[in-house]
């Protein structure tokens, strides 16, 4: 029983998310890109398009869409502008998330609904200046007394941690050491607005330049103990779990920015004219075209597949690495055949090709490191026993 | 207040239309469908007005056309539309405007509506017929190319600007009535992805022509279509220049004389 059907309401969410990122995204990318500007405007557009909380239930309310729907809205967002996508998937893979499958009943009722209407963002801290790839060597401590957690330390590089909405940001500290000697990891909720948080956006960006990153700054920050999510010391399983979903996105990321692009330089081949001919003619370039639309369609078929298994409740960690990995290094190539199609012109501003060929690069660095993906994957195969 | 939307499925105006070998339509297997661009202002419209008068009032979309139109319907439906009549009849292959104005005179009939919303003309073939000849067979007026609507207070009539040439035309109605709506009367909204949720426990009520009480398709053998063809290929364009325009225009009419051989 193979079926490669999307269901009518996935093909009417594509059509209906790519005719509101086509009209409403695709006007203002390239000079918010330029300003390196975050723009509250269009968050709150997206919000109405109810792109927050798309695998959430409707109780807390979400749209419970599950994740092939989730995946092909940010797919269609990356099609048009990186950026956008990026705010998308964060608030809802990294912020949404971990409270949605963590957090206690009192949590979710708090924060769910008003992180599903867009009005405020979550983001989840986790990577720090000394701890970047080995994402378990923590330095930020929360300590336990007279029932208050009190965090020291920093993170970086943690998007939509510091913008005029960002309303709560999770927490990985340290907050003891295991029978193993290793550090006990725990995930504690630290509204934005507790005394003795510092959050400085970062500027200065190659790529999503319109997208929100922070680093941030805890001293002595006092939080009630029940800001706990889930139990002490679930922390780095909590961690491994959201980035197994999140990589599902940023997957997306890759497959939709690879199509955009894509397109962007088949369009051109098909005008440009050179030696009385176009350029789409001559078989380098179309080859080239040609390899881009295969690889394209085998990304798209491994990410849905690696989606279908998660809402199916099946094991998808390898999976999703898989997908995450083959998606950002598609993305790679065919920008950077788009970009050669485009000859000169695609050098330029001008030509959005250029703002793929930046945004693609995160891809292989965020949520996991290309080496990292291919070390979760030699892993699953047993190769480090 | 019951709002009644009409709805075609309609090759995608970007899509690239070729004719089929027969000459009996166009190669349908690559390109895509939307909801007719005119329609989709009717949509919105009846979705302000139900939005604006409140109650109980319905916006039902009615559609004709084959399986494939569902998913346009529930498209509609997903931006805030209540429900749907889809005629589907495999009779109905390529109905003309009199045999579609029957259907649908039939179908406003047994539903029951107070106004009628469509696009002032589909764009697939143009006839912008079809509101005409179902609120002939209605016997209730109509309003064509609409591009500012306002309900009465009672609810009793509505004032409209349509657009003509150069300017724009104040009309007084009263309802029920037929509006066939044009690009301007207002901005359709996206279907929201909630909306998409909701739009799947939306009942579609499908019939036939045999539900609708008809032994065979309605309004046939007025006109037929015979055939499709191309337009044949324009010629070469030709640039004519020089420093002075008359010496442009002399080299012009030298060409024309022997080139196009038409002076
Ligand atoms: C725009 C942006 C947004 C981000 N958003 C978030 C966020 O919201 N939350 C968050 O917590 N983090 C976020 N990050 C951080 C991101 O996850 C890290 O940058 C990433 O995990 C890599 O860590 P690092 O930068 O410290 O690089 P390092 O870990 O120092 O890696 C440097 C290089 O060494 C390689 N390397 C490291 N270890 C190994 C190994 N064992 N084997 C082989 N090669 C190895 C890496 O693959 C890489 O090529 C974001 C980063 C950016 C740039
Ligand atoms: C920063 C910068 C500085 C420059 N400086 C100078 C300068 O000082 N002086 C100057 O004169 N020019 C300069 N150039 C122009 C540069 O040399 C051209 O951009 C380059 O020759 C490519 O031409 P094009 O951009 O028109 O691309 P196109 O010729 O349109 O090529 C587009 C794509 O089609 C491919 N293609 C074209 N023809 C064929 C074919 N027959 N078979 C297979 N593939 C084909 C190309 O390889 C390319 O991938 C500069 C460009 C830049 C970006």
């Amino acid at each position: 029983m193979l079926n490669f059907d999307l269901a009518e309401e996935q093909q009417i969410l594509r059509e209906s998310v790519r005719d509101f990122a086509e009209n409403e995204i695709k006007p203002i990318a390239e000079e918010l890109d330029e300003k390196e500007e975050f723009s509250l405007d269009l968050v709150k557009k997206m919000a109405g398009m109810g792109l927050f909380g798309m695998f959430v239930s409707e109780e807390y309310g979400g749209i419970d869409a599950g994740y092939i729907s989730y995946v092909i809205a940010v797919e269609e967002l990356s099609r048009i502008d990186g950026s956008a996508a990026a705010t998308v998937a964060a608030a809802n893979s990294l912020g949404i998330g971990p409270i949605f499958y963590y957090g206690s009943e009192e949590q979710k009722q708090e924060w769910l609904p008003k992180l599903c209407t867009g009005e405020t963002l979550a983001s989840f801290g986790l990577t720090e200046p000394n701890a970047g790839s080995d994402a378990g060597a923590t330095q930020t401590t929360a300590e336990l007394k007279d029932g208050e957690w009190t965090i020291n330390g920093s993170k970086i590089f943690i998007t939509n941690s510091a913008s005029p909405i960002s309303g709560l940001i999770i927490v990985q500290a340290k907050t003891g050491v295991t029978s193993k000697g290793k550090n006990e990891l725990s995930c504690i909720l630290v509204p934005n607005d507790t005394p003795g948080v510092t959050a400085k956006e970062m500027h200065g960006k190659m790529m999503w330049r319109s997208s929100n990153t922070g680093e941030l700054y805890f001293e002595d920050v006092r939080v009630p103990e029940k800001n706990l999510l889930g139990e002490k010391g679930t922390g780095f399983r909590q961690m491994l779990a959201t980035l197994d979903r999140g990589r599902l996105a940023i997957a997306a990321m890759g497959l939709g920015g690879a199509q955009g692009a894509f397109e962007l330089a088949l369009t051109y081949s098909k005008e440009r004219n050179q030696f009385g001919r176009t350029i789409s003619s001559f078989q380098a370039n179309a080859f080239k075209l040609a390899d881009m639309a295969m690889e394209i369609e085998a990304a798209r078929n491994l990410l849905y597949k690696a989606c279908w298994l998660c809402d199916e409740g099946r094991p998808f960690s390898m999976e999703a690495a898989m997908a995450k990995l083959y998606c950002s290094e598609v993305m790679r190539r065919v920008v950077n055949e788009a970009v050669q199609i485009h000859g000169g012109y695609g050098l330029m501003r001008e030509y959005q090709v250029e703002r793929f060929f930046r945004d693609q690069k995160l891809l292989e660095i965020g949520e996991g490191t290309s080496e990292i993906q291919r070390i979760v994957i030699a892993r699953k195969l047993g190769c480090f026993e | 207040m019951k709002i009644i939307v009409l709805l075609k499925r309609v090759p995608d105006t970007e899509a690239r239309i070729l004719i089929n070998q027969e000459g009996t339509g166009i190669r349908e297997d690559d390109i895509k469908f939307v909801i007719n661009p005119y329609d989709e202002y009717a949509i919105e419209e009846g979705l302000r007005l139900k939005e604006k008068v409140g109650g109980d009032s319905k916006v039902t979309v009615v559609c004709i056309g084959s399986e494939e139109s569902a998913e346009l319907i529930r498209t509609a439906l997903a931006m805030g539309a209540d429900d749907a009549v889809h005629v589907c009849d495999p009779a109905l292959k390529k109905p003309g405007p009199f045999t579609s104005g029957a259907i649908l005179a039939k179908v406003l009939q047994d539903e029951g509506f107070d106004i009628v919303f469509c696009g002032k003309q589909a764009i697939d073939d143009d006839m912008a017929q079809v509101q005409a000849i179902t609120a002939e067979i209605l016997d209730i007026p109509q309003v064509n190319v609409a591009v500012v609507f306002e309900i009465s207070d009672d609810h009793s009539s509505a004032v409209l600007n349509r657009r003509i040439e150069g300017g724009d035309e104040r009309v007084e109605t009263k309802l029920p009535v037929i509006i066939s709506c044009e690009k301007g009367l207002n901005e359709p909204r996206y279907a929201s992805l909630p909306g998409i949720m909701k739009a799947k426990k939306k009942e579609i009520r499908k019939k036939t022509l045999a539900d609708l009480g008809f032994d065979s398709a309605p309004g046939g053998g007025r006109s037929e279509i015979l055939k499709w063809f191309p337009l044949p290929k324009g010629g070469e364009c030709k640039m004519v220049e020089a420093e002075e325009i008359k010496d442009a225009a002399a080299e012009l009419v030298k060409l024309l004389r022997e080139e196009a051989k038409v002076l």
